[in-house]
């Protein structure tokens, strides 16, 4: 078996930012086919029809199985399925190891579809999309689960798309309560390839957009979570040196790109002025965590908060 | 009072709690029926501040109040902070 592609310190900084990470068209077309062959038939809705039994009727016929959770991921598919097949590529049997550790355990997968307008007009309703929310319940950790969401077939704009929003993964809200929140800046609309895969942070907000085009849109979401610790389970070969802070307000010249600490310290577009400051702080935190480094900081947010300590030179 | 007014409601979520400083989010709901806001229906804000708003004619009618911060939760984040209603009132189309 061809070895993981193990994720590189950057792109964990990124996950730790912003949520999530972005594979376009990561899985072979004969697998798409293949997931698109077991996903189940989407039977076309009559006059006075109600949405829900069709959907009921797609996940009856679908091939794909129940999975009780708790289940070793290993062990959640079969031999040969095509998502067993997505599941053994290099790219997420690294990006899952990087993220979870060794073994991850499956919680839950759906198969998402959203229905084009003809089916609300025959089930005459409207056709709106998802409101924006945070998946499962209000969860105070720091350890994260990951949810993969799989786009079997190309998605294009008039299809919706699964819209997120980047870097809100650290706010500990409860579910729909931010349903409120109809558009953010920087929201961002899955519009996308075949087989394009996107790796996010259980707490990102997001929401299934509206499906405004001809076609039954499909995406495949799983659930899973670490079975142990997630402490440097990535390649750690590009991972800073302690303690190495960069001076901070008071620049001659832009700091260095695409850096761990440079990454972690550019904010969002929806970012508030203030607590803009607390979602660096928060993570700053998760880094911590990641690294098991309890002293690690970026441009000294924590430090200044915690007790002193001696200078580590200049 | 007329019977034949409906109410629009916008909602704003600016970047600090100065009604004058930059959106960030926003809703808005038309009970005139005449138009559909959904989430993720738009990517561009439909105006740069609350203070632009006030000049297009809608009413402010709530602000979040400005609260402590709990001691031991002094990092934790949620819900967006600045947040202002504003409405207007419109002819219902018979």
């Amino acid at each position: 078996m061809t070895e993981p592609l193990l994720l590189s310190s950057t792109q964990m900084a990124s996950f730790v930012a912003r949520g999530f990470l972005r594979f376009d068209g990561a899985v072979p077309a004969e697998i798409n086919a293949q997931f698109m062959a077991e996903a189940g038939q989407v039977p076309e809705l009559s006059d006075g029809g109600k949405i829900m039994e069709v959907y009921g009727d797609t996940l009856a016929s679908s091939r794909i199985p129940e999975v009780p959770a708790g289940t070793p991921l290993a062990e959640a598919y079969a031999p040969g399925s095509a998502i067993t097949k997505l599941l053994d590529l290099p790219l997420v049997r690294g990006a899952l190891r990087s993220l979870l550790g060794e073994t991850p355990v499956f919680d839950h997968h759906f198969l998402h579809v959203t229905f084009p307008p003809r089916y609300y007009a025959a089930a005459h309703r409207e056709n709106v999309s998802q409101h924006t929310h945070q998946d499962s319940t209000i969860d105070p950790r720091l350890s994260f689960d990951v949810q993969v969401m799989y786009y079997p077939h190309a998605v294009t704009r008039p299809m919706g798309g699964t819209r997120f929003i980047p870097g809100t993964h650290l706010r500990k809200v409860s579910e729909v309560a931010l349903g409120r929140y109809q558009n953010m800046v920087g929201q961002q609309h899955m519009v996308c390839e075949a087989g394009t895969l996107l790796f996010l942070h259980h707490g990102v907000w997001h929401g299934g957009g509206v499906n405004l085009s001809d076609d039954v849109r499909f995406m495949f979401k799983i659930r899973m979570h670490a079975s142990g610790s997630q402490v440097r389970c990535w390649d750690v070969d590009d991972l800073p040196k302690p303690n190495a802070q960069r001076p901070i307000f008071f620049r001659k010249s832009a700091p260095a790109r695409d850096t761990v600490e440079d990454i972690l310290m550019t904010p969002e577009p929806w970012f508030e002025q203030d607590t803009g400051r607390l979602e660096f702080v928060n993570r700053i935190k998760l880094w911590r965590y990641l690294t098991d480094d309890p002293t690690y900081d970026a441009d000294y947010w924590l430090t200044r908060l915690e007790p002193p300590r001696a200078a580590s030179g200049g | 009072m007329n019977a034949n007014l409906r109410q629009k409601v916008l909602v704003l979520y600016l970047k600090n709690s100065a009604l004058d400083s930059p959106v960030l989010a926003w809703a808005q709901y038309d009970g005139s029926g005449e138009t559909l806001h959904m989430a993720g229906d738009d990517d561009a804000p439909p105006y740069v501040s609350g203070v632009a708003a006030l000049r297009d004619g809608w009413r402010l009618f709530q602000a979040s109040q400005l609260l402590p911060h709990p001691r031991g939760e002094e990092f934790d984040l949620a819900y967006l902070k600045y947040e202002f209603f504003f409405e207007q009132l419109v002819e219902a189309r018979p």
